[in-house]
């Protein structure tokens, strides 16, 4: 069985090494080949796990932070892993962000949860190992054995004499001691960590309280231009001609230029570029461009007529089959009593606080120097060195925190644009910044998606079966992973009988990831429908729910879209959906006026159960006044910072799509544009939020996604509970309502 | 055009057309990048600054009608108590994600605890509610400012 994300280890294939550095200081790196498939969206199927540690003689340590950062607070976590085992003093250790460098770092991505499972053991070891280094040269230093030694804060102690040393002054003997095996050293008593479960503030947070510059878009190079992308608003339409001298006449302007592309968006696509001094003037002589766009067939593609072509196919027989348990037609035959309900969900983008962008330097010897804000470097170095028809050598990526990327970074049509228009003006930095406008237009939209799904209660009312029907995307005949489902989702499995099919419809909307993929749309469908089971049993959802899933076995690991993952566990599940109804006093009911609902569901290895308190007005506005979520993710919570963070956001982030997002196509182009008509959560909407945690026994893993996707189907249910009306499309329809 | 602009104290030149946004004025002419951009339409509040220390939306307001009055930006949030107390708190209840929003945050929670230094939590959000923060840090935002309103700014 090859390695699924929680059972990573440094092993025998691992080149630990240990080395001098100038001045005496002691450098410790591992780099680990692992095989299985790292994560989500365009990951290649081998990466590598990798640690760099340096302790320069005046005790300070530094770890290189290899991973981007988009707000996760993966720079900050990965390092308390080392720092811990290390028995560093905190204060005394520094975080530096990597440079892109595949051969050194291997794979380098933000994305998927999945870094916390990955490195929890790996980073610990590399910590214990370098701690066992200094031990060892401890022990030369006094004569002593290492048994007699202890290590605290950076120091290595001897109880017996009370005298004690620094790191720093180890550093130079430690890198003289011979690597340990990672795979003998000992590791830490959980109950002895020091850094690990200790609320840590975000590294470069000091930095941004003051306004530094720390993001891509605060990327200044001297003789640095600002440019802006024209492209297409209908998505899939080709650049016949443009009409460029308006633009070019606007002062401040420096060259106004059209790019032919090709026809694929994660790439570069036909448009103009401006630059100029300022952006500001770039997009004022934008206003100028006259061009004209040969859209084909796509012009006739609208929300609308997706949603009519939705609802024709649903009632027809699906064109494949998903999976299928048991015997669903007999379940169906036999029922005494068939429940039937369709369900939708829009396209929606991702609207990362800082917009997309790159700075791009094209030197005189050909060489390509980028500074990008991305999730994925990998892909956007290949690409950018693919399309300028350049060795993978001459094109250098830096790597830059992010303004947010939710998935949206994980494809890099701003890093090939940049790369395009630098390449046009040798010797001139080129920053390229989207507006806002072009942000809401031209994202890789969360899909969106219809189910049919029928119910059959038995004469005991007892759930006998479910027959769904799902119609989703296809582009280029293939439907993308965030766009599919495979019949696997909870209550497959729990239920005897269950049968999902699919059907797919045509489209050039590009389609992506967003935060918590698949499982931000699916958990809001089957935990409704959920609910309407229960309800028309006579129950509530976690009676239903704890129903199914008592005295089952924990499901066998399973290949998924984000490599080989640990099975469904039902013990799991249910500790947090006691935990969430006992957190909500579930059983008191809601107070008056309002209405209380619940949602599960397991994502990105994380259980997670919710229950929203929320209420109604008269004219259909909804407010949730409390959320109430139990999480399971784990042994460990390594950052208490973070983790709450993470997961408050997640369901704050679920809510607003829920309440008011939705990215609609008409004429081949999306309608929304910016902020007012694509409204994210404010504070005024935020409810009470409490996070609790299930510590179970096994390795921690992420929590960027798992808890959005219940907390849907939870205000969806509660409003359900509130006015007796069911929410079945998003976002919730006020006029439904009121 | 030149135009003379007061910022953090310093008459600063600025040679641009008088209806170019402060903020792009800001970033692009006098490199303080710590002035976001998020919308460039008023809508989000991540460009705001203090024009004689009324939280303004740099994005929509033209160079050319500052005039005489004073423009403070996130690089000199820290020269004021209400300022390094919000900075403190901030880090205090690590409030940020990607922080991309929170120079922002912090320029607006400023102006707000300025003009009422002990808002309650209704007038926060009423005060706060014209900033976006994508990671939805907004019950920290919250918390920090509702702990500065309380200890007040004597220690920093
Ligand atoms: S950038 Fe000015 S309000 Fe959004
Ligand atoms: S912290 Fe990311 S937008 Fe506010």
């Amino acid at each position: 069985m090859s390695e699924t994300a929680t059972s990573v280890k440094l092993n025998r294939r691992t080149l630990l090494k240990a080395g001098a550095v100038a001045g005496g200081g002691l450098f410790l790196s591992a780099t680990m080949p692992f095989a299985a498939r790292a994560a989500a969206g365009a990951a290649p199927e081998a990466g590598t796990l990798s640690a760099f540690v340096t302790i320069a003689p005046d005790n300070t340590i530094t770890i290189v932070g290899k991973n981007p950062e988009i707000g996760q607070g993966i720079k900050t976590m990965l390092p308390m892993l080392i720092a811990d085992e290390l028995d560093a003093d905190w204060d005394l250790v520094r975080i530096e962000q990597a440079d892109f460098n595949p051969e050194k770092y291997g794979f380098q991505f933000a994305g998927g949860s999945f870094a916390t499972p990955m490195n929890w053991i790996p980073m610990r070891q590399v910590g214990a190992s370098a701690r066992q280094m200094l031990l060892e040269a401890a022990a030369h230093h006094w004569g002593t054995a290492p048994s007699s030694l202890r290590t605290e804060k950076s120091r290595v102690i001897e109880p017996e004499t009370g005298r004690s040393i620094t790191y720093g002054e180890l550093a130079a003997q430690a890198a003289k001691s011979s690597v340990p095996d990672p795979e003998k050293v000992r590791l830490k008593d959980p109950k002895d960590f020091t850094i690990i479960g200790r609320a840590i503030g975000g590294i470069d947070s000091p930095r941004i309280v003051k306004g530094e510059p720390i993001f891509g878009v605060d990327t200044q190079l001297p003789g640095m231009k600002y440019a802006a992308f024209e492209r297409a608003p209908v998505f899939g339409a080709r650049l016949v001609s443009a009409d460029l001298a308006a633009a070019q006449a606007v002062p401040g302007v420096e060259d106004v230029f059209v790019l032919k592309g090709e026809d694929n968006p994660e790439g570069l696509i036909d448009g103009v570029a401006i630059v100029a001094n300022s952006w500001w003037t770039a997009n004022k002589a934008r206003e100028q461009l006259k061009i004209e766009w040969d859209n084909g067939q796509w012009a006739s593609h609208s929300s609308e007529k997706y949603d009519a072509k939705a609802r024709e196919l649903m009632q027809g027989s699906p064109a494949k089959t998903l999976a299928s348990d048991g015997d669903v037609d007999a379940a169906f035959s036999g029922a005494a009593k068939v429940l039937e309900a369709e369900y939708a969900y829009p396209f929606l983008a991702h609207v990362a606080m800082e917009p997309m962008n790159c700075t791009a330097l094209c030197h005189d010897d050909g060489k390509m120097e980028l500074w990008a804000p991305t999730q994925i470097p990998q892909s956007g170095h290949g690409g950018v060195a693919k399309m300028l028809n350049l060795p993978p050598e001459k094109v250098i990526v830096h790597l830059t925190r992010m303004g947010g990327g939710f998935g949206r970074r994980l494809s890099n049509d701003f890093m090939h644009q940049a790369a395009a228009i630098a390449a046009k003006k040798p010797g001139t930095p080129i920053q390229l910044i989207w507006s806002r406008e072009d942000d809401v237009r031209s994202d890789f939209y969360r899909p969106a998606g219809w189910h049919r799904l029928r119910a059959a209660l038995d004469d005991s009312g007892k759930l006998a079966g479910i027959d769904g029907h799902f119609v989703t995307f296809e582009t280029g005949g293939e439907v993308p992973m965030p766009a599919s489902m495979d019949g696997s989702e909870f209550p497959a499995k729990f239920v005897p009988n269950m049968r999902y099919g699919q059907s797919s419809i045509d489209t050039r909307v590009p389609m992506g990831s967003l935060r918590a993929p698949r499982s931000n749309a699916i958990a809001f469908v089957l935990q409704s429908f959920l609910d309407e089971i229960a309800h028309e049993q006579g129950r509530d959802l976690p009676a239903l729910m704890l129903e199914l899933l008592a005295g089952r076995e924990k499901l066998p690991d399973a290949k998924t879209p984000f490599g080989v993952q640990p099975g469904f566990d039902p013990a799991r599940a249910t500790a947090v959906i006691n935990k969430a109804l006992a957190m909500s006093d579930w059983k008191a009911g809601a107070p008056s006026g309002r209405g209380k609902g619940f949602g599960f569901y397991f994502s990105h290895l994380g259980y997670f159960a919710e229950v929203v308190e929320a209420s109604v007005s008269a004219k259909g506005q909804v407010q949730p006044h409390h959320v109430w979520a139990a999480g399971d993710v784990g042994s460990h919570i390594i950052n208490p910072h973070g983790a709450m963070n993470q997961a408050q956001g997640a369901i704050i982030d679920g809510l607003g799509q829920a309440m008011a997002l939705a990215v609609n196509i008409e004429g081949g182009a999306v309608s929304q544009s910016n902020f007012h008509d694509y409204q994210l959560p404010r504070i005024t909407m935020v409810p009470r939020i409490e996070v609790e945690f299930v510590k179970s026994d096994n390795p921690p893993t992420g929590l960027g996604e798992p808890a959005l996707p219940p907390v849907i189907p939870a205000l969806t249910n509660a409003i359900f509970a509130a006015t007796g009306k069911r929410v079945r499309s998003l976002p919730i329809d006020r006029s439904l309502l009121g | 055009m030149a135009h003379k602009v007061k910022i953090n104290g310093e008459t600063r030149e600025l040679d641009v057309p008088e209806d170019m946004p402060l903020l792009w004025a800001l970033r692009g002419e006098l490199g303080m990048v710590g002035t976001k951009f998020g919308c460039g339409k008023g809508l989000c509040g991540a460009c705001t600054v203090h024009v004689d220390g009324v939280a303004t939306r740099s994005c929509s307001l033209p160079v050319g009608s500052v005039g005489d009055k004073e423009v403070t930006t996130i690089e000199a949030l820290a020269e004021t108590p209400v300022g390094r107390a919000l900075q403190q708190a901030w880090l205090d209840e690590d409030v940020m994600q990607c922080g991309y929003c929170q120079a922002g945050q912090l320029m607006n929670a400023t102006a707000l605890l300025n003009r009422n230094p002990k808002p309650d939590t209704r007038q926060i959000d009423a005060a706060m509610s014209g900033n976006i923060c994508r990671c939805a840090c907004y019950g920290r935002i919250r918390e920090a400012i509702a702990q500065v309103a309380e200890k007040g700014t004597a220690n920093v």
